[in-house]
């Protein structure tokens, strides 16, 4: 057997570390997707007349749309009657501290190695947990709200901060923009609200870790992150998701907003239950994630590592309205066994001087699909705008596929677009050399795997960069004979 | 250490080790000599492990072990380096992150306490020393743009770093000029001990002036065809691999 041969065979054994669910006592919508659905949701979070109206009107548009069929990906069909679309743990009564918080979920919290309480004392990461989408638990509050931050739930901030919700939601994301994000707009439940003001630079990472708990729901979060001018927020979104062998359906929606001299970086570290070994199980994630660089010299970069997923179809762009702003993509996409992944961006270059960078690593394995599928668009008067682009792909064994598929159109003579694709594989080479310095064949692959997407994973914030690179490695891990 | 008795190995259908014997013991430096497409580079990958080549015949012993069925990674572990020819690039990671992980590696599996960052560091900062190496070229992807010169040296800090019993320098002083070859021979004499022992393959004579060996062994056609001292090497210089060629 080649060595090729025995990589790819041993690529295959690596279990899902957080495969567990826990029983919380919960309070499910039935099954199936309707008006009174839609209602009953809008109703359960005590919303205002004009988001119900616009849930509903979301919905209407969303009966009319068809599944997209452009990807490279290969989608069992997807039966949305079958789902439950509300799921919150019950509550009790309104949390006023950590104790407060039911231990089952607070264990949930230590099993995924996020305890609040301890990342509330040794790292200043402030955490709005999102379990089955309503939000739980939002520590840090009081610290950054002195400086006029809003980090809260989606619903709180529909109820108490809802001009800023409503002079926002849906601007840069708009409800029927697509068919997941039309769903989403629909049926959202919760998700994340962030409001940084003028001049204000966040003091620290805020963070949300979703996760996926009852079965047959299906996660549809909704993240809202306003910059004001001058202004600086560095977000983390992690998430998880307990192994089942159904399928899941995740639809989020994730809209940013810069405006003038302000900076969004907005990182993913992505494991969500890719099925099993033989593709059995696993969740569908169809993300809508957009920002718009609003005012001049604004910036907006995202990151992501994705490691997760049965199906990934994801692409966080940026609209570079303001002249000078920067938009920036970072992404490590990793497939093994039957994952499939279709990610990429989309750069729209508006304003004059507009610049953006597009650094994609993909990492395929097993029977694998990986593909990038990037935009670049320079508009008419986006005068003297630039765009690198770098897409690389690295493919263990020969049962994997990586796929490109950039598109390029400029419609103005002084911009400059440039774009440099590579893929190789691992060689027999470095296996070999790693191996002849005492290096295991598993250590050897995280190495080169790791020293591969380098240049993403160092856009991470510490911490984040040290789990990516453990989840790069878990990933793989099992691949190498 | 090393004792290898009627090695023979081939790649998919060709034969190209064809019954070699070789003992080397502590303290001891050997000279393989042998032309281009001999087979030498085949032997260090034999003993190192590598499993594109089958070995079809003979064994081969490392400290008392015979070693047909540990894997390079076990070997390199139990104290075998190889200095390849042709050092392999692998892009974002450095020269120390690969030493770091080796070192630590091969610690574990002794038992011992992995070196955290400072220690690490001092460790290599010694043996930086050895072979004149910059910090700079080791923070750099590893080998990628490296000069030839660069890769050697290289090299033979990492056989510093890992300390081995037995190293296997393969062609080490092919692309060096003469203060780059003078700077690596330093290196691996200083390196030399009681405990360990080296074997030096090349095609030229000129390493040998400043790497002094104790044995000298003629590689032809998958065989050591002649043994003798540092005196072969030099006959060889002048008479030509025809010479034996003849002689046989
Ligand atoms: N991977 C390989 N596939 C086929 N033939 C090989 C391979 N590697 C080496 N050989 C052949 O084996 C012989 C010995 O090669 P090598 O050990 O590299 O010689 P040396 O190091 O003495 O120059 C040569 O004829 C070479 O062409
Ligand atoms: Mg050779």
């Amino acid at each position: 057997m080649s060595k090729d041969d025995k990589i790819l065979k041993e690529f295959t054994s690596k279990e899902y570390e957080h495969g567990w669910s826990v029983d919380f006592d919960v309070d499910q919508a039935p099954k199936g997707l309707n008006e009174d659905i839609v209602k009953l949701i809008s109703k359960k979070k005590n919303e205002p007349n004009w988001l119900l109206d616009w849930r509903l009107k979301a919905f209407s548009n969303f009966k009319k749309m068809k599944e997209p069929n452009w990807s490279n990906l290969k989608i069992p069909r997807i039966n949305y009657q079958d789902i439950s679309y509300y799921s919150a743990p019950k509550k009790k009564k309104m949390l006023k501290s950590m104790d407060e918080v039911d231990p089952e979920l607070i264990k949930t919290f230590e099993k995924l190695g996020i305890s609040l309480q301890e990342q509330k004392r040794l790292s200043g990461v402030a955490v709005d947990a999102v379990i089955d989408s309503v939000s739980i638990g939002t520590t840090f509050k009081d610290k950054l709200s002195e400086l006029g931050i809003i980090f809260c739930s989606f619903s709180e901030a529909v109820n108490e901060h809802p001009d800023l919700v409503r002079k926002h939601l849906g601007k840069v994301v708009p409800a029927k923009d697509n068919y997941f994000a039309c769903l989403n707009s629909a049926v959202f439940s919760d998700g994340s609200f962030c409001y940084i003001p003028k001049g204000v630079r966040c003091p620290m990472e805020l963070s949300t870790y979703f996760r996926i708990n009852a079965s047959n729901t299906g996660q549809f979060e909704r993240t809202l992150i306003v910059a004001d001018e001058g202004s600086y927020v560095s977000y983390l979104e992690g998430c998880t998701a307990p192994m089942r062998d159904e399928n899941q359906l995740h639809a989020a929606v994730v809209e940013i907003h810069a405006e003038k001299d302000a900076e969004v970086k907005y990182s993913t570290v992505q494991n969500w239950y890719p099925g099993d070994k033989n593709g059995k199980g696993g969740i569908y994630n169809f993300v809508t994630k957009r920002g718009i660089c609003n005012g001049i010299n604004s910036k907006i970069s995202w990151t992501q590592v994705e490691t997760g997923s049965a199906i990934t179809w994801k692409y966080p762009s940026c609209i570079l309205k303001g002249d000078n702003s920067v938009g920036e993509f970072y992404s490590v996409a990793v497939t093994n066994n039957y994952q499939q992944a279709d990610t990429g961006t989309k750069m729209i270059h508006i304003g004059k001087n507009t610049r953006s960078k597009i650094i994609s690593k993909g990492i395929s394995a097993g029977h694998s699909q990986n593909s990038y599928r990037g935009h670049v668009k320079v508009m008419r008067r986006a005068n003297n705008s630039r765009n690198f682009s770098q897409c690389d792909s690295l493919l263990l064994g020969n049962k994997c596929g990586a796929h490109t598929f950039p598109y390029i159109d400029i419609e103005n003579k002084s911009s400059m677009v440039e774009h440099e694709a590579t893929t190789s594989k691992i060689g027999e080479d470095q296996i070999f050399y790693c191996l002849q310095r005492g290096i295991d064949e598993e250590n050897a692959i995280a190495l080169i795997v790791n020293g591969y997407a380098k240049e993403v994973l160092k856009q991470l914030p510490m911490e984040f960069s040290v789990e990516a690179q453990k989840l790069l490695s878990l990933t793989l891990e099992g691949s190498v004979g | 250490m090393l004792e290898i008795k009627n090695l023979h190995a081939s790649i998919g259908n060709t034969k190209i080790l064809k019954g070699l014997d070789l003992t080397v013991n502590s303290g001891e430096v050997h000279a393989i000599m042998g032309p281009n497409g001999s087979g030498k580079s085949t032997l260090a990958s034999v003993i190192a492990g590598r499993e594109d080549y089958d070995v079809t015949d003979g064994e081969i012993n490392f400290q008392g072990n015979e070693l047909s069925d540990i894997g390079p990674d076990e070997r390199a572990r139990e104290g075998i380096f190889l200095a390849f020819q042709y050092p392999v690039e692998i892009p974002g990671v450095s020269t120390t992150n690969f030493m770091k992980t080796a070192v630590n590696q091969i610690r574990e599996s002794k038992g011992e306490k992995p070196l955290d960052a400072v220690e690490f560091l001092k460790l290599m900062k010694e043996k930086m020393k050895l072979v004149n190496i910059k910090q700079e070229l080791l923070s750099r992807s590893i080998n990628e743009g490296f000069s030839g010169g660069e890769k050697k040296r290289n090299e033979i800090f990492q056989m510093a770093m890992l300390d081995p019993k037995l190293s296997i320098l393969d062609e080490t002083d092919s692309g060096l000029d003469i203060d780059a070859l003078k700077i690596v021979s330093n290196g691996v004499n200083a390196l030399k001990s009681k405990e360990n022992a080296t074997v030096v393959v090349t095609h030229y004579q000129r390493l040998l002036d400043y790497i002094v060996p104790d044995f000298v062994h003629v590689l032809m056609d998958g065989k050591i065809v002649k043994s003798g001292d540092k005196n072969l090497a030099l006959e060889l210089e002048e008479k030509g691999y025809d010479w034996i060629k003849v002689k046989n």
